[in-house]
């Protein structure tokens, strides 16, 4: 079947699953296991929360999805292909198609917000005469158009925050993977933030958020949710459920989905 | 709005910070002020040499020991006929008797210059450039067949010694050019690292935005590179300047070895293009080194 979502880009027009995880398990050295046996694939232009205690091995995941691990088993395919096994060199090109908002926000510390949010494209090798509109409507839309020239350690926790989702979502990629994106702003820009998720997700964004915040997720009405208990979902089939779980499906998934409160 | 008035080239090399630049230009620098120094000992010595054994080949003298006057006198004349029919004898000339008695009156006092005391005869022979070693022994015999008591002297043999000396310290400061230059490959590869350590928090972030490994090594090879030249091109000042000093010297002087080992115009310009050198050497170095560091991250 046809993916939803209204794509800009042709080739995953008729791509179904985005992502594909396939008994995937990831340790660090020698240490147990901290994410076992994960299953589940997302769908093109998808909304989806992860949550799950602290430890449950969240950010591991998403560190999965935004390459910036491998899996230590199992297959993990994004974007049709098997990332495993693939060549680090072509990494990069899809690494660009995926924007990451870090829990840390990672700014670059010496780069003006300006340059921070412009990075994606600057290493995409975009023209610097295609840039500045794009990013000082960015800077505006997030609240922070007055402080395009700040250094980030002159900036509150909640503008840095404002500024990495910027960056992540300044290059329209393909997949938004967020990590507690809303933890550091007040109700009314999280409210904000989240329909700049919602507006980029109508675009056929693929949206991955973990968090712990249930009004936030309470906020997208088709929206599907995973949930994570000691590196296991909590449905080891790879059920994506909508709070509270029900007995429907997904047609697209071909799993059982919750239905917004 | 410094986004907009910067071009992206110079906006990708804020990617890493512009700081102090450490102490790489100044290592750099000394490096370089003993690598042209050895490499201008090295082709100066290579130029002494070339031009000695342009002066020195072909040239031969006999020397007649032969106590009676007249027969001595005889010998020289048909030496003197054998070399007027012989096309690989290019020029001769008889030392003449007076010239030898003043040049050994220094030693033997006023008996030199009196006609008891016996000398050699002297002729300095010059042979044709190619002449065959076959040809030259032939030459040879045919001396000795006209005067059985000539002894013949390569000119080359006098200075062999000297020539060996020159030629091991002409490879002696060549490898010390060698090892500089290995030396300062290191140092590269060693402030490569160390900057690559320090900014390996932005270079996850680069990667994780997409950037590939030839975009964060530019970064490096480009700042490495200038710093490289920045310290290639002090040293080379500092050495081109003593080296002045050194020839300035040896022209007061006015010795004929001084004037032997004078560095032509091409080893001037060889001695220029080192900076060049060192920096093309340091630019690849340090991209190779980061690319290495790099190929360990995901």
């Amino acid at each position: 079947m046809k993916a939803q979502g209204f794509g800009r880009g042709c080739s995953w027009l008729h791509m179904d699953r985005i992502i594909q995880f396939e008994n995937i398990g990831l340790r660090y050295g020698a240490d147990a296991e901290v994410l076992s046996d994960i299953n589940f694939s997302l769908t093109t232009g998808g909304f989806y929360f992860l949550t799950g205690a602290s430890g449950a091995g969240k950010t591991s995941l998403l560190k999965l999805l935004y390459l910036a691990q491998r899996p230590t088993r199992g297959v993990l395919r994004l974007f049709d292909e098997d990332v495993v096994m693939m060549h680090r060199s072509r990494l990069p090109g899809f690494r660009r198609r995926i924007g990451v908002v870090f829990q840390d926000f990672r700014l670059v510390p010496h780069l003006s917000a300006f340059d921070n949010v412009a990075l994606p494209l600057r290493v995409a090798g975009m023209a610097e005469r295609e840039i500045v509109g794009p990013v000082e409507e960015m800077l505006d839309w997030v609240g922070l158009g007055g402080r395009q020239d700040a250094l980030p350690a002159s900036l509150s926790g909640g503008e840095q925050q404002r500024i990495a989702i910027a960056r992540a979502v300044i290059g329209r990629p393909d997949i938004l993977v967020a990590d507690e994106p809303t933890g550091n702003v007040d109700p009314e820009m999280g409210k904000r933030l989240i329909g700049l998720f919602e507006a980029l997700n109508r675009l056929g964004t693929t949206i991955v958020i973990a968090t712990h915040d249930l009004p936030l997720i309470g906020q997208i009405s088709h929206a599907q949710m995973m949930r994570l208990d000691k590196g296991r979902l909590i449905d080891p089939t790879g059920a994506l459920r909508f709070p509270p779980a029900s007995g429907a499906r997904d047609e697209r998934a071909g799993l059982p989905l919750g239905k917004a409160q | 709005m410094n986004g907009a008035r910067i071009s992206a080239k110079a906006a990708q090399r804020r990617w890493l910070p512009e700081g102090r630049r450490g102490p790489m230009p100044w290592i750099i620098a000394i490096m370089m002020f003993l690598t042209v120094l050895s490499a201008a000992c090295a082709l100066g010595l290579g130029h002494a040499l070339w031009k000695m054994r342009g002066d020195l080949a072909g040239g031969y003298t006999i020397q007649i020991v032969e106590a009676n006057a007249a027969k001595r006198a005889e010998m020289v004349r048909q030496i003197e006929g054998f070399f007027h029919g012989e096309t690989a004898v290019r020029s001769y000339r008889v030392v003449l008797e007076s010239r030898l008695r003043e040049q050994l009156a220094p030693w033997l006092g006023e008996d030199a210059q009196s006609g008891d005391l016996p000398i050699p005869a002297l002729i300095d022979m010059s042979l044709a450039p190619g002449t065959s070693p076959s040809k030259i022994s032939e030459i040879s015999r045919e001396i000795i067949a006209r005067a059985p008591a000539a002894r013949i002297d390569a000119h080359q043999s006098y200075l062999a010694p000297v020539e060996a000396l020159m030629r091991a310290l002409m490879w002696a400061a060549a490898g010390l050019v060698g090892l500089m230059l290995l030396v300062t490959g290191a140092v590269v590869v060693l402030a490569a690292r160390s900057t690559h350590d320090a900014h390996r928090g932005t270079i996850d972030i680069m990667h994780m935005l997409g950037a590939t490994d030839l975009q964060i090594a530019r970064l490096f090879q480009r700042r490495i590179a200038l710093d490289a030249l920045l310290g290639a091109i002090v040293g080379t000042i500092a050495a081109a300047a003593l080296l002045w000093l050194i020839d300035r010297n040896l022209a007061t002087a006015g010795s004929e070895l001084a004037a032997l080992i004078a560095l032509p115009w091409r080893s001037a310009a060889v001695l220029l293009g080192l900076p060049i050198f060192a920096m093309l050497v340091a630019a690849l170095t340090a991209r190779i080194t980061v690319m290495r560091a790099l190929e360990r991250s995901l």
